[in-house]
């Protein structure tokens, strides 16, 4: 067996050496009830080739984003990444190192972790970022829960422009930790709802920008009426290239900044792994959930990389540690830092113009097609159309011509009366002739 | 040199910084942070022919603008390079050399594993395209689930958590829906003092308050006192099967019995399967909820610190509660149940966005159809016997807190060998990285004092794991010779010497500025 380097007469030597008859012998622990005396209902092994063949399979049935004309975002978006990202992240010594808790043989893994966290705290405009999250969703599942020991209080209120799937996961997190949470209802501007529904007792406010429909919100009146309150402001954002385009959650007041890194560095990858971002104003430092790595010396002065502030964290504080959080996710915050190593902020602001510009040429395409409306006001790179049919018969039409239209927003929200929404995005990897498939397309299947 | 006395290197600097002489550090380059390396209004991609500026002026976004571009670095692709691969050797790897943390199951990543989970059609493919045009994925879940479900025994499982700790949750959600959903109202849950941090900190984190449960002489769970705390305010006892201490816990079933007829859910902390997979079905133990870690048993790469992925087997009892979304077959093709109601209403809920790590699903499935049935009880086997034979090895060197009988895949040491010769754990474990090696796990677990919890795991060859006890052994002569100097300064010839840990915590500097 290929990964299997041990032969029979090794086993046979080292049962000696530990001095067992056989291997059973070394399971004796184990009930005999529990015993398994044949390998379960399972195929046996087999060679490379035939499991790269069964894959391929598999692989072949699914439709890649980059085969064809493609406008899904919601929360993951299709970008190009520079070869040179996936090469360096395929290295052995970032691939297959452990989290770096001997950092005198861990600093290539500490250093790119400071330089990530320095990044992030940039982008989000906010002092202090951490090391990374699972995700954009569980990165604001765990905001809510520091806001919450931060201010000491119980309710949360989660705009309705939020991303369905975030309120659905802060609220899993938030119910067995005794957090109310308010998902205020779903609309295109849901923002202007927020600063009423705060109150004395709110322990923060979750704002996404631009929202789950595409629109671009300023959040500094918000982040005021949280503040007089006593509130924290937690803004959330799923598409990181906006960073380089607009005003940063940091400029607009946000106490706590969390998105989805995916677009920078990393592939659709059906859903994940993705990497969270998560960053806050330097005095919540100390409540903040998951790995930081701080700058010291070694033993002669040079300057080097730890993981740090761990008696936050779960393996030191056990029950009392700030979040459960044990890995983040590494080799994708390193793609992350690559691919922002390589842009720089010019690049990431050069892409993000390209990108809000491809989304114009797509409303002005969809725009001029017969019943369609276009209903985000302002967007970045993802906007909301009204079609006069279901969205998703919309979009399994154009399926059935290898066009993804892009996400109902009945998928995300089935019960927010919203069947005739489409969101659609556009990025720099849509081109010209997607665009005009897509109009073209869909007029003649609304003319149907 | 600034006024903190840390010695930045600059960017003159980077070829000519003194290395203090140590062995090891030819062709090893002192690196800057990239902030140090300029570039300020600079990128290493090309945008031939796109809008610029000027084009924005037509923009509807005034005012929610930024005034300037993030102030970031970018740098051209050779330097860039350059950059990372430089990092990259100041890493170890389980590619370089065998990676004994116990508990963490550092085992060779099968490459043909990196080149699956790269196809487009798994890459490039986005969660919310319409399940029409993704059925090969929603298979290969599907399939995943399967041998998941096969290996454990268990009839029900939820993909999505993304790492272990997140699939301790889950699953402590789960049970929390299963007693809410009988209006009980439980607020206890069970710990062994040996139990990984993750444990407490799940529980609390799910609401529970933790109450720690003794364990015996021997290493094992304590079953008079688990008895005597399983009071009816009990939801849940949560056991790693093998223990922390590396050992089988024998009396396994007669937990799960106890802790049923309190009314409670036995949970397990499946981080050490690999040493039992394809050898013991945990659902035959009577274990209600198990998170299997994908990047330990099933060799997804651990990338320093992440992706993982927590999938958690379910029993009978707690299968309705699993969080969304669900796999189902109807009619001939895969669909996904992504909405709380329905048929999905008992759903606890959602633990993220989307459907989870598929990224880390090919790779362990790939492992896993590599192996096969009978292959993946030869990694069990192969494992256990690893660990023993390194036990075997070290014993007349070491002492060991539990030194009766076989040990599973992780060999535990103790530091009373250590007692009076000035060295500590600590020490010594800095002094392998001279030797060539990273450090076992030390100091975990919390109950064994001094602990160094050895996991060689199945890819180690003989003779590496003869290379790792010679040097082991080699080092506790020198320990017995009174050669303290070694150890204290250790390392001497890694990258960096000792870092200055309470420095970082008591001044913490957690992001590059100008100074």
């Amino acid at each position: 067996m290929r990964y299997l380097p041990l032969s029979d007469t090794d086993r046979a030597e080292m049962l000696a050496v530990i001095g067992a008859s056989d291997i059973d012998t070394l399971f004796a622990d184990v009930p005999a009830a529990a015993r398994l005396a044949a390998p379960v209902d399972l195929p046996a092994h087999a060679g490379e080739m035939a499991v790269e063949r069964a894959l391929g399979v598999l692989a072949a049935r699914n439709r890649p984003a980059g085969a064809g004309p493609f406008f899904c975002g919601a929360g993951a978006y299709r970008h190009h990444v520079p070869a040179s990202v996936d090469h360096l992240i395929q290295r052995s010594e970032f691939l297959t190192s452990y989290t770096p808790y001997q950092p005198e043989i861990a600093q290539g893994t500490l250093q790119s972790l400071f330089e990530f966290q320095t990044q992030v705290a940039v982008l989000t405009g906010l002092p202090t970022a951490n090391a990374s999250m699972y995700d954009g969703s569980t990165a604001c599942a765990e905001a809510v829960m520091m806001a919450a020991r931060v201010t000491r209080r119980r309710k949360a209120v989660l705009s309705g422009g939020l991303h369905p799937h975030y309120a659905e996961a802060t609220r899993t997190f938030a119910h067995s930790a005794g957090v109310d949470v308010r998902r205020l209802a779903a609309a295109i501007d849901a923002e202007d709802a927020v600063v009423p529904a705060i109150d004395g007792q709110t322990a923060c406010v979750v704002v996404q920008t631009p929202n789950v429909f595409g629109a671009v919100t300023d959040v500094t009146a918000i982040a005021a009426a949280a503040h007089a309150a006593g509130a924290l402001l937690i803004v959330v954002t799923t598409e990181a290239i906006s960073f380089g385009l607009l005003k940063s959650p940091g400029e607009m007041g946000a106490d706590i900044a969390v998105a989805e890194g995916q677009s920078i560095g990393n592939g659709l990858n059906f859903g994940g792994p993705y990497v969270g971002l998560f960053a806050c104003r330097e005095a919540l430092t100390r409540q903040a959930p998951g790995r930081l790595c701080g700058e010291t010396v070694d033993a002669e002065g040079r300057r080097g990389f730890v993981l740090t502030l761990s008696t936050r964290e779960q393996h030191i504080r056990r029950d009392k540690a700030t979040s459960n959080i044990c890995t983040n996710s590494g080799l994708c915050a390193l793609a992350f830092t690559i691919h922002m190593t390589l842009l720089g902020g010019t690049g990431l602001a050069e892409l993000a113009r390209i990108n809000h510009a491809r989304a114009r040429a797509l409303r002005a395409a969809l725009a001029a097609v017969s019943g369609v409306e276009v209903v985000t006001p302002r967007f970045f790179n993802e906007f909301t159309i009204r079609v006069p049919r279901p969205a998703a018969d919309v979009v399994e039409a154009l399926a059935r011509r290898d066009i993804i239209a892009g996400v109902p927003v009945s998928r995300l929200d089935p019960g927010a009366g919203m069947d005739d929404l489409l969101l659609v995005c556009a990025t720099e990897m849509t081109t010209r002739e997607d665009i005009d498939d897509f109009a073209e397309a869909l007029a003649v299947e609304l003319a149907v | 040199m600034n006024a903190a006395g840390v010695i930045r290197p600059t960017r003159a600097e980077v070829s000519t910084a003194p290395r203090g002489g140590h062995p090891g550090g030819a062709l090893m380059q002192d690196e800057p942070l990239i902030f140090e390396l300029g570039g300020w209004d600079r990128t290493g991609i090309d945008f031939p022919g796109e809008p610029t500026g000027a084009d924005m002026g037509a923009s509807d976004l005034a005012g929610l603008t930024r005034a300037a571009p993030p102030v970031l670095p970018g740098l051209s692709e050779p330097e860039t390079v350059r950059h990372y691969v430089r990092l990259s050797q100041k890493n170890h790897a389980i590619d370089l050399a065998l990676y004994p943390l116990g508990s963490c199951t550092m085992k060779h990543n099968p490459r043909l594993n990196e080149k699956l989970a790269r196809l487009p059609g798994f890459l490039d493919i986005h969660p919310l395209q319409p399940v029409s045009t993704v059925q090969g994925a929603l298979a290969l879940m599907d399939t995943l689930a399967h041998w998941l479900k096969t290996l454990a025994g268990m009839p029900a499982i939820a993909l999505s958590p993304k790492a272990g700790a997140h699939g301790e949750l889950c699953g402590l959600l789960a049970i929390r829906a299963a007693h809410e959903a009988r209006g009980d109202g439980r607020k206890t849950v069970l710990v062994p003092t040996s139990a990984h941090g993750t444990n407490p900190a799940t529980a609390a984190l799910a609401g529970y308050a933790v109450v720690e449960i003794a364990q015996t002489a021997d290493g094992h769970v304590d079953l008079t006192d688990l008895a005597g705390k399983l009071h009816p305010d009990v939801a849940a006892v949560m056991v790693t099967n093998p223990n922390t201490c590396g050992l089988f816990e024998r009396d396994v079933i007669e937990i799960a019995r106890l802790t049923h007829a309190a009314g409670a859910y036995f949970y397990c902390d499946g981080a050490n399967f690999n040493a039992i997979v394809g050898r013991v079905r945990p659902g035959d133990l009577g274990i209600d909820a198990m998170h299997i870690n994908l990047h330990k048993t099933f060799s997804t790469p651990h990338g320093g610190g992440g992706p993982g992925a927590g999938p958690v087997v379910l029993s009978a009892a707690l299968a309705a509660f699993a969080p969304v979304p669900w796999i189902v077959h109807v009619g001939g093709r895969f669909d996904l149940i992504e909405q709380a109601t329905g048929a999905a209403e008992a759903a606890l809920g959602r633990m993220c966005a989307f459907h989870g790590q598929m990224g880390m699903y090919v790779r362990a499935l790939a492992y896993m159809m590599s192996h096969g049935a009978d292959g993946l009880r030869q990694v069990a086997e192969d494992a256990v016997l690893n660990a023993n034979y390194v036990k075997a090895r070290l014993a007349g060197s070491m002492t060991q807190p539990f030194p009766i009988g076989p040990c599973m895949h992780e060999a535990l040491f103790d530091d009373r060998w250590l007692e009076g010769t000035g060295v500590t754990t600590l020490d010594f474990a800095k002094a392998m990285i001279d030797a060539g090696f990273h450090p076992m796990t030390m100091y975990f677990p919390l109950v064994v004092h001094g602990a160094m919890l050895i996991e060689p795991t199945e890819t180690e060859p003989r003779r590496e794991l003869d290379r790792f006890c010679d040097a082991l052994l080699e080092l506790a002569a020198a320990v017995r010779a009174g050669d303290v100097e070694r150890f204290k300064g250790a390392p001497f010839s890694a990258p960096l010497r000792r870092l200055d840990e309470t420095l970082a915590a008591r001044r913490p500097r957690l992001r590059w500025t100008a100074e």
